[in-house]
């Protein structure tokens, strides 16, 4: 129960942050992309606040043996610079520039009900779960069938 | 209020949400992540906290719609084929590369990961890159 209230509040206080940010609007978000246009570099400070806080607030965790509310801390574990890494971060920098949502962003501005946000928020889904799927084994399943 | 000081707001309330998930939960504020494990195959045993997040994320605008009459999510800019490629490259890039703006571009920097560091700097480029051969090279949005 702890755990869904601190998932609450602390979603609602990252999508005020998004909003307030502007983050929200896609426009805002490619003009912050366009360096060689009118660029618009508002959202630096987003990114500057959010990293300023954030770092901080871990410096001052790291001697807490445990998280408040759960049995322990659940890190990354990952340390290798490999080319899921870079290709994902890569894809995921072309589509982030071709639209101006990052997941964050189009999943507050479903509130909205715009039929653009529905569809990119389900084209989003389904490039997940066709990572997630082709992870899990998918893919070979599919090319073994033929031979059995 | 000007745009700036309301962007450095922004990302301080993102940085207290992300310092509250650690405390709390112990959790990284990553939304790509905390998506995906709602989704198959074989999501993850903990969906309520995620869900729980989603939900707040998605009423977060409105309440703010509510206070202050403006939740300042704009429209899309783009038309339905490119949102929908743009929304296949963002989903597969994100799980691929294990993250995205939030959990790479704020947490995984503010925990001085050099993985997440190597990411925002390749999402930066490609992201740049992106809207200018768009704007400047195809003269379109």
């Amino acid at each position: 129960m702890r755990e869904i209230a601190a998932g609450l509040l602390t979603g609602l206080l990252f999508g005020l942050g998004l909003c307030l940010s502007n983050m929200t609007n896609p426009a805002v978000v490619q003009g912050f992309l366009d360096i060689a246009g009118a660029w618009n570099p508002a959202l630096i400070f987003v990114m500057a606040g959010g990293v300023a806080v954030t770092f901080l607030g871990y410096r001052l965790l790291v001697p807490k043996s445990r998280p408040l509310w759960a049995s322990r801390f659940s890190l990354p574990t990952a340390t290798l610079i490999d080319a899921p890494l870079i290709a994902g971060a890569a894809i995921f920098g072309v589509g982030w520039g071709l639209a101006g949502y990052c997941p964050g962003p189009a999943v507050v501005s479903l509130a909205s009900g715009r039929t653009g946000v529905l569809i990119f928020a389900g084209a989003m889904l389904t490039g997940m779960i066709l990572v997630r799927w082709i992870r899990a084994g998918g893919w070979a399943t599919i090319r073994r069938e033929p031979a059995e | 209020m000007n745009p700036f000081v309301l962007a450095a707001i922004g990302g301080v309330l993102i940085g207290l949400s992300a310092v509250m998930l650690m405390a709390l939960s112990g959790r990284i504020a990553g939304i790509s992540g905390i998506i995906g494990g709602l989704l198959p195959p074989k999501p993850a045993d903990d969906r309520s906290w995620r869900l729980a997040f989603i939900l707040g994320l998605v009423l977060a605008p409105v309440g703010l719609r509510v206070l202050t009459g403006d939740d300042h999510i704009g429209a899309p800019t783009v038309g339905t084929a490119t949102l929908i490629a743009a929304g296949l490259l963002v989903g597969i890039g994100t799980a691929l590369g294990g993250g995205c703006t939030s959990g790479h571009g704020i947490c995984g920097i503010s925990r001085l990961s050099p993985r997440s560091m190597a990411a925002v700097g390749v999402f930066m480029l490609t992201g740049i890159a992106t809207v200018f051969v768009v704007r400047h090279m195809l003269g379109g949005v």
